[in-house]
C-alpha cells in the first residue's frame, strides 16, 4: 500500500512539476482561440477626393437560438417590424436547428437604418435577436468606374491558388478581396492587415470572454488621377454605344477618364450577382463586362496615318511639300488598293492628306519607308506595348513588323501588308488607351506615360518627367498642323466637330476601320452603305485629338464599335470630352459653332448624368461600428 | 476468539461509547469529504445546488448512519453477515432482470427516493461476510483447498453478476476487496500466485477472443483499454477523456491555477468532471500541493484503519477493518491511476469526493462498521 501511494505521489510530481509547462501549454491551446479582425479596406477616391469606392456600414440582424428560445415565434414578431418573407423565416429556423445553439444566424442583410432602429427599440420583445454592423464595399459611382476600379468579392479557391503564404486574413469567411481592376492590382495597398483578438472558448467552442484585442491596420487610401465628374460625363456621353474613350493630361500623363461602355454596376458583384443578372451581362452583344479602353484592340484606321507620316518625315522620305497624285486607288501586284474616295483626291501634300484623310498618299509613302520604320515609330508613340497601369486585361495590341509576321505566321512580310498597315488596317491593332497616348505624345513631343495612381495614403506618387521622344520639331509641327486642318479647315474630315472658342481649338484625326473584308461581289455591286449593314459588320468609328491646339493640355481618344464613320460619330464625342475637361464643367455652348448650339443644348439636356456628385462625403469606412 | 469470550464489562455502554469512537478517523473522513464539497462547488461553476448541496445532505445522512452503526455492538453485525450478503445478492439478481439501464449499463434499482446500486451494497456485505467466515473458520484450516474454495465462490458469484451488468470497475473492486480480506486472513500466498497466473492467462484469453462472437468484454471496454495503452491514437474520440484529464492535472503545476480558476473544468474540456475525474480539477486548481495533500489525507485514513485493526484482538473486527481499508485503498488507487494515465479508464469514483449517493452512503456505512469494531474491541 505504501508503495502504491509512493507511486501515485511520484506520478503526480512528475506530471505536475516536471511536465507542468507542457500541460499548461496544452490547456491554453484548449481554451484560447485567436480570431482575426478584418481590417477596413482603403478607400478609392478621385483626384479631388471624391469617393469612388468606399465602405458602407452593412446593417444586419442575427438571431441566436439559445437566447431566442422559440425561434419561429420570435421571427414571426420580427416580421412585423422588417420585411421578412415566410421563406426567410423557414430558412432561418432550419439553419438555427442545424448549428450550435449559440451561433448567431443572419436573418436579414443590408437593412436600412430605420429598420435597425425599430429592432433596437423592440429589443425586449425579441429575445436572441441582435442588430450587427459590418463593413461592405460600396461603389457610389455605380457603373462609371466598374471597369477601372473593378470590384471586390469573397475569396475563392482560385484566389488562393499558387499563393504560397496566404495572408491569414483571407481565411475570414466571406472576406472581400479585389477581383479585377484597381481593387485587384492595388490589393496589397488597400487591404491593410488584420488585427486579432484572443478569446476564451469552452469545449464546444462557445466564446466565454475576450482576453485581448489588437486592432488591425486599415488599408491605405488611394487617390486616382481620374475625375469623377469627367468620367461620369464621358460615360454618359458614350450612352448605350459599345464604345471606349480616354481623356489624358498631355503634360503629365494623368488619366482623367477611362470609360468603357456599356458599363455595369459593380455593387451587384459585391453582393453576389444573380445568375439572371450575370447572364444578361455575358450575353449582351455590347459586352458590358469588357474593359474596352485597355482591353479592346481595334484596327486604328486612319488615325494611324499620324504614325506613317511621322515615320516618313523622320526617315527623310518626304518633306512637307512632297506631292502624291491620288487617282482613287493604286494597283500593286495585281491588287487594287482603293482610296476611301472613289474619285481620288487629285494631287495632295502631307497637310491635305491628313485633312482629307487620303489613303493613296500613305500607300505610296509607306512603300518607301518600309514597315520596320513605321513600326518603330508606332512603338515610339506607345503602340504595341502594354502600358503599366493597375488595371485588368491590359492589351498590348499589335504593332507588326517583318520579324513579327515571320514569328506569328511563318510567312514573309509582303508589300501589300505594308500598304494595309499604312492606313491602320491589316495586322495593326491598338487600344483606345494607346491611341490617347499617341495623341498625347504627338501633342507634347515627349514620351508621356499614362498615370492612374495619384497618391497612396496621402503621399503623392511622384510624376516622372517624360523624356523627349527625339522626333524633329518640324515634323511634329507639320503633323499637328495637319490635325488642326482635319478639324478646322473647310475640307477637313471632322470640320463639323470643330471647337469655335479660340482658346480651346481642337486638333485631331478621324479614323474609320473596317471590320470586314469587302467581298468581290460587294465590290461589283458597289459598296453597301454602312447604315444598311447589320450592326456587327459596320465599321468602327475612331477619333484621336488634343486641345487647346496652341498649348496642348488634354489628349483624347474615342472608339465607337460599329459606329460608322469617325468624323460623324467619334469626333463630336471627342470634342465634348475635351470641352468638358478644359472648362471644368458642362461644355460651354459658346465653344460650339453658332449653327450647332441649339442642337448641342438639346443633347446636353438629354444627357443622363448621375445627379450631383457628392463632394468627399466623409469617410464612412472609418466610422466606428455602432449597435 | 469468539464473541463469547469478550470481557463484556470492559466495553463501554450507553452514550459513553461516543467517547470511545475513533474520532481521528471520523475527522479525517470529514476532511476528505469537505475537499469533495469544495471541488463539487468549484466544478459546478460556483453553484451549491447543482452537486455540492445534495452531496452534503448525503454526507449528513451517511454520518448519521455511521454513528448509528458504530454504537451498535459489533457482534450484532457479525451475526447479520449472512443476511446482509444474501439480501445484497438477491438485489443483484433483481437488478440483473429489472434494473434500470444507465450509461449503457444495468446498475441501479429506482426506489423512487433514491437509486439503489446493489453492487455498492455488495462491497460492504462481501467484506463482512468474508470476515465472519474467517472468524468462524478454524485458523488451521485457512489454506485448505476446500476452505479456500468457499470464499472464492462467495467472491466470484457477485463479481460475475456485477461484471455482466456490465460494470467492469465495480466487479474489479469486489474481486480485489475480497482478495484483500483473504490475504489478511492468512490464506497461503501460493493461491494468490496461482490466481495471478490465471489472471494473466485470462487477460490473454480476453484479448485473443476480441472480435469473435464470444468475446468477453463489450467493445467500449476494449476501446478503453486500447485508449489507455495509446490515448493519442484517437484524441477526439475514446482518448479524449484521458488526454483532457492529463492536461488538467499537469497544467496545475506546483501550486495550481487557484480555486474556481481551472480552465479545463470551467470550460467543460474535462469529461465527468464531478464524478470519476474530480481529482483532476483539484490537481488543476490547487496544484501538486493540493493533490498531494489529499493523497496524504487518504493515506492517513488507511493508516488509522490499519492501526485500529492491529489494536483489535477480535479476528472478525480486524478482518472487517482491514477489508474496508483495503476496499477504500483500491478505490482511490484505481481512480488516481486512471486519471493520471497509469491505468485504463474503468469508471471507479474517488471515494468520499466524487459525486454519487450510493458510493458515499455505502462508504460511511462501512466506516460505521469500522467504528463499531473499534468501540467494541476487547480490552
Amino acid at each position: 500500500m505504501a508503495a502504491m501511494v509512493a507511486v501515485l505521489g511520484a506520478r503526480m510530481r512528475y506530471m505536475q512539476v516536471d511536465q507542468a509547462d507542457q500541460f499548461r501549454l496544452l490547456a491554453e491551446e484548449n481554451r484560447i482561440n485567436i480570431r482575426l479582425i478584418p481590417p477596413s479596406r482603403g478607400l478609392i477616391e478621385d483626384r479631388n477626393g471624391k469617393l469612388i469606392a468606399g465602405n458602407e456600414q452593412n446593417y444586419r440582424v442575427v438571431i441566436t437560438r439559445e437566447d431566442a428560445g422559440d425561434v419561429a415565434l420570435v421571427l414571426q414578431r420580427l416580421s412585423k417590424l422588417i420585411p421578412l418573407s415566410p421563406e426567410d423565416i423557414a430558412r432561418t429556423v432550419k439553419e438555427t436547428d442545424r448549428t450550435s445553439p449559440f451561433v448567431p444566424i443572419i436573418v436579414s442583410d443590408r437593412l436600412s437604418w430605420d429598420d435597425l432602429s425599430k429592432i433596437a427599440l423592440n429589443a425586449p420583445t425579441l429575445p436572441g435577436v441582435s442588430p450587427e454592423v459590418g463593413l461592405s464595399r460600396q461603389y457610389p459611382t455605380q457603373q462609371d468606374f466598374a471597369h477601372v476600379v473593378g470590384y471586390v468579392g469573397p475569396v475563392s479557391e482560385k484566389d488562393l491558388e499558387g499563393v504560397t503564404d496566404p495572408d491569414p486574413v483571407l481565411q475570414i469567411p466571406k472576406f472581400q478581396i479585389g477581383k479585377i481592376g484597381v481593387e485587384r492590382w492595388m490589393e496589397d495597398t488597400l487591404r491593410g492587415s488584420a488585427g486579432n483578438k484572443r478569446i476564451e472558448v469552452n469545449s464546444v467552442g462557445r466564446v466565454m470572454r475576450e482576453l485581448e484585442r489588437k486592432d488591425g491596420i486599415p488599408g491605405a487610401d488611394i487617390r486616382l488621377t481620374l475625375d469623377v465628374d469627367v468620367q461620369n460625363y464621358v460615360q454618359a456621353r458614350l450612352g448605350n454605344e459599345s464604345a471606349a474613350a480616354v481623356v489624358m493630361d498631355v503634360t503629365n500623363g494623368d488619366l482623367l477618364a477611362i470609360a468603357s461602355s456599356p458599363g455595369f454596376d459593380p455593387n451587384l458583384f459585391v453582393r453576389g450577382i444573380s445568375q439572371k443578372d450575370y447572364t444578361a451581362l455575358t450575353e449582351n452583344d455590347h459586352r458590358p463586362l469588357a474593359n474596352k479602353a485597355v482591353q479592346g484592340a481595334y484596327p486604328p484606321g486612319s488615325t494611324f496615318k499620324l504614325v506613317t507620316a511621322l515615320a516618313a518625315l523622320e526617315a527623310g522620305m518626304i518633306t512637307l511639300d512632297t506631292k502624291v497624285r491620288c487617282p482613287g486607288y493604286i494597283e500593286f501586284g495585281g491588287t487594287k488598293f482603293h482610296c476611301w474616295k472613289r474619285g481620288g483626291h487629285g494631287t495632295v501634300n502631307l497637310e491635305r492628306s491628313l485633312q482629307e484623310s487620303c489613303d493613296v498618299f500613305y500607300y505610296e509613302i509607306a512603300q518607301k519607308v518600309g514597315i520596320d520604320k513605321i513600326a518603330e515609330m508606332g512603338r515610339l508613340l506607345g503602340m504595341g506595348q502594354r502600358h503599366d497601369l493597375p488595371m485588368s486585361a491590359i492589351s498590348e495590341g499589335v504593332m507588326p513588323n517583318k520579324a513579327w509576321k515571320q514569328e506569328s505566321y511563318q510567312t514573309d512580310w509582303r508589300i501589300g501588308d505594308t500598304i494595309n498597315a499604312s492606313i491602320g488596317q491589316g495586322y495593326v491593332l491598338t487600344t483606345p488607351l494607346q491611341l490617347a497616348v499617341m495623341a498625347a505624345r504627338v501633342a507634347s513631343g515627349r514620351a508621356i506615360a499614362p498615370r492612374l495612381i495619384h497618391s497612396v495614403d496621402g503621399e503623392t506618387v511622384p510624376i516622372v518627367e517624360a523624356p523627349n521622344l527625339g522626333i524633329g520639331g518640324s515634323s511634329l509641327r507639320a503633323i499637328r498642323a495637319g490635325m488642326f486642318a482635319v478639324v478646322n479647315s473647310e475640307r477637313g474630315t471632322a470640320k463639323s466637330a470643330r471647337i469655335a472658342a479660340p482658346s480651346m481649338e481642337m486638333a485631331g484625326k478621324t479614323g474609320t476601320s473596317q471590320v470586314r473584308n469587302i467581298s468581290a461581289s460587294e465590290r461589283a455591286g458597289g459598296v453597301v452603305a454602312n447604315a444598311d449593314l447589320p450592326w456587327k459588320r459596320r465599321d468602327h468609328a475612331l477619333f484621336v485629338a488634343f486641345a487647346p491646339y496652341e498649348a496642348p493640355k488634354y489628349a483624347v481618344s474615342v472608339v465607337v464599335e460599329h459606329g460608322g464613320g469617325g468624323s460623324a460619330v467619334a469626333a463630336p464625342i471627342a470634342r465634348d470630352m475635351l470641352l468638358r475637361a478644359m472648362s471644368g464643367g458642362m461644355p460651354p455652348l459658346d465653344a460650339y459653332p453658332t449653327a450647332q448650339r441649339s442642337r448641342i443644348e438639346t443633347e446636353q439636356n438629354e444627357l443622363k448624368l448621375r445627379l450631383s456628385t457628392s463632394t468627399g462625403a466623409g469617410k464612412p469606412g472609418t466610422q466606428g461600428a455602432t449597435g | 476468539m469468539s464473541f463469547l469470550e469478550y470481557r463484556l464489562k470492559t466495553v463501554p455502554v450507553g452514550f459513553r461509547k461516543i467517547l470511545h469512537l475513533n474520532w481521528a478517523l471520523i475527522l479525517l473522513i470529514a476532511a476528505v469529504s469537505s475537499v469533495g464539497f469544495l471541488m463539487l462547488y468549484s466544478v459546478a461553476g460556483g453553484k451549491m445546488g447543482l452537486w455540492a448541496e445534495p452531496q452534503m445532505k448525503r454526507f449528513g445522512i451517511g454520518m448519521f448512519l455511521l454513528f448509528g452503526i458504530g454504537l451498535v455492538p459489533i457482534w450484532f453485525w457479525r451475526n447479520m453477515a449472512g443476511l446482509f450478503y444474501l439480501v445484497s445478492f438477491i438485489l443483484l439478481l433483481i437488478v440483473e432482470f429489472f434494473g434500470t439501464v444507465g450509461m449503457g449499463a444495468q446498475r441501479w434499482i429506482d426506489l423512487g427516493f433514491m437509486r439503489l446500486q446493489p453492487s455498492e451494497l455488495m462491497k460492504v456485505a462481501l467484506v463482512v461476510m468474508l470476515a465472519a467466515y474467517y472468524d468462524w473458520l478454524d485458523i488451521k484450516l485457512t489454506s485448505r483447498p476446500l476452505y479456500v474454495l468457499i470464499p472464492v465462490l462467495m467472491i466470484i458469484a457477485p463479481t460475475f453478476l456485477v461484471f455482466i451488468q456490465p460494470n467492469l470497475g465495480t466487479s474489479l473492486m469486489l474481486l480485489m476487496g475480497g482478495a484483500a480480506v483473504m490475504f489478511c486472513a492468512g490464506v497461503s500466498l501460493w493461491y494468490f500466485g496461482g490466481v495471478a497466473l490465471l489472471g494473466i492467462g485470462a487477460i490473454t484469453a480476453v484479448f485473443a477472443a476480441r472480435g469473435t462472437p464470444w468475446q468477453f468484454l463489450k467493445d467500449y471496454q476494449y476501446r478503453r483499454i486500447d485508449t489507455f495503452l495509446d490515448p493519442t491514437a484517437d484524441p477526439l474520440g475514446a482518448g479524449y477523456n484521458i488526454i483532457q484529464a492529463k492536461i488538467a492535472l499537469g497544467s496545475g503545476g506546483w501550486s495550481g491555477k487557484g480555486f474556481m480558476q481551472g480552465t479545463q473544468s470551467r470550460l467543460n474540456f474535462l469529461p465527468e468532471k464531478h464524478t470519476d475525474f474530480i481529482f483532476t480539477t483539484l490537481a488543476e486548481e490547487f496544484g501538486f500541493i493540493g493533490a498531494f495533500s489529499l493523497l496524504a489525507l487518504y493515506a492517513l485514513v488507511i493508516f488509522f484503519c490499519i492501526f485500529s485493526a492491529m489494536q483489535n484482538k477480535d479476528r472478525f473486527s480486524s478482518l472487517l477493518i482491514l477489508g474496508v481499508a483495503g476496499n477504500f485503498f483500491f478505490y482511490l488507487a484505481v481512480n488516481l491511476s486512471m486519471v493520471m494515465g497509469l491505468a485504463p479508464v474503468v469508471g471507479v469514483p474517488l471515494p468520499l469526493v466524487s459525486y454519487g449517493g450510493s458510493a458515499m452512503l455505502v462508504l460511511l456505512v462501512a466506516f460505521g462498521l469500522v467504528q463499531s469494531a473499534h468501540v467494541h474491541r476487547p480490552r
